[in-house]
């Protein structure tokens, strides 16, 4: 009685316990971070491109008035085009240079537009033009954007990678997903660099 | 021999049973929180004046415009005063406070948060992702350049949030808002014979004292904040992306 009780009462014990485990360790979290990186990623990349469509028409306004700033404003459109032609491998997250690359020729665009907005500051019949007013103020809000969108990327990919290095998700990772690897992120002190508040 | 075999199983369950209940006890020990994020004041409605820079009729008035505002369009419009932004950017606790309020609907994000700091002079017209294209980041900044911080600048906070605020409704295509702030009221009230006076009081009274015992607020109410959704108001999930306009006067 006793000996057939026991065994089964341990084994009914331990698939349940094992069960219990199974959903602690989460084994679908490592793909879950992963598509929500890659999510994260894509708004950023939606929303430095959102900033380069603004461009053309940012310079053209601009050279309407202030055409003697040229060595600005070319700054700006081969900082643009260099930031747009730049070719993206598609392994991106996982290659430190392309990344680093990348990172620079966003800040490169950053940079430029934000030397030009102070110019322009020379130029009062420009800063009144209404439709200087809705680009500046759309540029703006696309950096703006871009901070919100670079800063949801770098907490997705904090989430993923300390999934991908600490205990349970590592072991999980290690079994399961071994073509995981940790992913790229921005330096938030290069982001305050690259992106000069200026205030209107 | 049996024995053994089955010795060796004990062990090897006992070895799994001892990582799984690592396992557990990691996840029941929970994640290290990630990013620190500002104390949000409570949502305790569709106005919620921190700062107190608003009258009780023109709150109540505003919150009138925004609950039928949601009634006939289902987005929501939240107005927030707050005493401090505890040194961050407007911009970053806009956005912030958006997404752990939840203001709009879920998926479709369409909730939009004025958003006034007195102290740090700065004002913000946040936009939920799904309003972005209605409410673009020029048109706010012209509401607030036009319709708020005129009046701000003279000091009259009330006129330009009620400006804003019939401005964002009105581009959102609802008119029932109407501008301006008709400042009879304090000088009716003393012209008014003290009865219908102390009638008024005992009816906002009890109007006030019957909404909080019957919606509550968000949290913390017991049974009956956490279970009143007839009419209460909460956010309704929307998400928010820095969209929007800034100005400081």
């Amino acid at each position: 009685m006793i000996r057939t009780f026991f065994p089964r009462a341990r084994q009914i014990f331990l698939i349940l316990f094992f069960a219990m485990g199974l959903v602690a360790c989460d084994i679908n979290a490592v793909p879950r971070y992963d598509e929500e990186t890659r999510a994260a990623w894509s708004e950023v990349l939606n929303q430095y491109q959102r900033r380069a469509d603004l461009v053309p028409n940012l310079v053209e306004t601009v050279a309407g008035f202030a055409r003697q700033e040229k060595e600005t404003l070319t700054a700006v459109v081969e900082a643009r085009s260099k930031a747009t032609q730049m070719q993206l491998p598609p392994d991106i997250l996982n290659n430190p240079e392309a990344f680093r690359q990348f990172q620079q020729s966003q800040a490169a665009l950053g940079g430029a537009l934000a030397r030009l907005l102070v110019v322009v500051e020379k130029y009062p019949d420009l800063k009144s033009n209404q439709n200087f007013l809705s680009l500046q103020s759309q540029l703006e809000g696309t950096e703006n954007r871009i901070t919100v969108a670079r800063r949801d990327y770098i907490l997705s990919v904090q989430k993923y990678n300390t999934e991908l290095r600490t205990f349970p998700g590592r072991l999980v990772a290690g079994v399961l997903y071994p073509d995981a690897e940790v992913k790229q992120t921005f330096d938030i002190a290069e982001q305050a660099k690259e992106a000069p508040k200026v205030k209107f | 021999m049996a024995r053994y075999i089955r010795d060796r199983g004990t062990a090897a369950w006992a070895i799994r049973t001892v990582v799984l209940l690592l396992c557990a006890i990691y996840a029941a020990a929970g994640q290290p929180a990630i990013a620190a994020e500002p104390e949000f004041p409570r949502l305790t409605g569709r106005v919620v004046d921190e700062a107190a820079l608003l009258s009780a009729p023109v709150r109540e008035r505003i919150t009138g415009w925004l609950a039928e505002f949601e009634r006939a369009s289902k987005r929501q419009v939240v107005v927030v005063t707050v005493k401090d932004l505890q040194g961050y950017p407007i911009e970053d606790f806009g956005y912030r406070l958006g997404r752990a309020w939840g203001i709009g609907e879920k998926d479709k994000n369409t909730g939009v948060i004025l958003l006034v700091a007195p102290k740090e002079r700065e004002v913000r017209i946040e936009v939920g992702y799904g309003l972005e294209g209605e409410l673009t980041d020029a048109i706010s900044r012209a509401i607030i350049e036009q319709n708020i911080l005129p009046a701000f600048k003279q000091g009259d906070y009330e006129q330009g949030i009620v400006n804003g605020i019939a401005a964002i409704l009105k581009v959102l295509g609802w008119d029932g808002a109407t501008p301006g702030v008709t400042r009879d009221a304090p000088e009716s009230t003393q012209e008014l014979p003290p009865i219908p006076l102390l009638i008024l009081i005992i009816l906002f009274v009890i109007f006030r004292f019957g909404r909080n015992a019957v919606f509550g607020g968000r949290h913390g109410r017991g049974v009956w904040g956490s279970r009143s959704r007839g009419g209460g108001f909460s956010g309704r999930g929307g998400s928010f992306g820095g969209g929007g306009a800034s100005g400081r006067w």
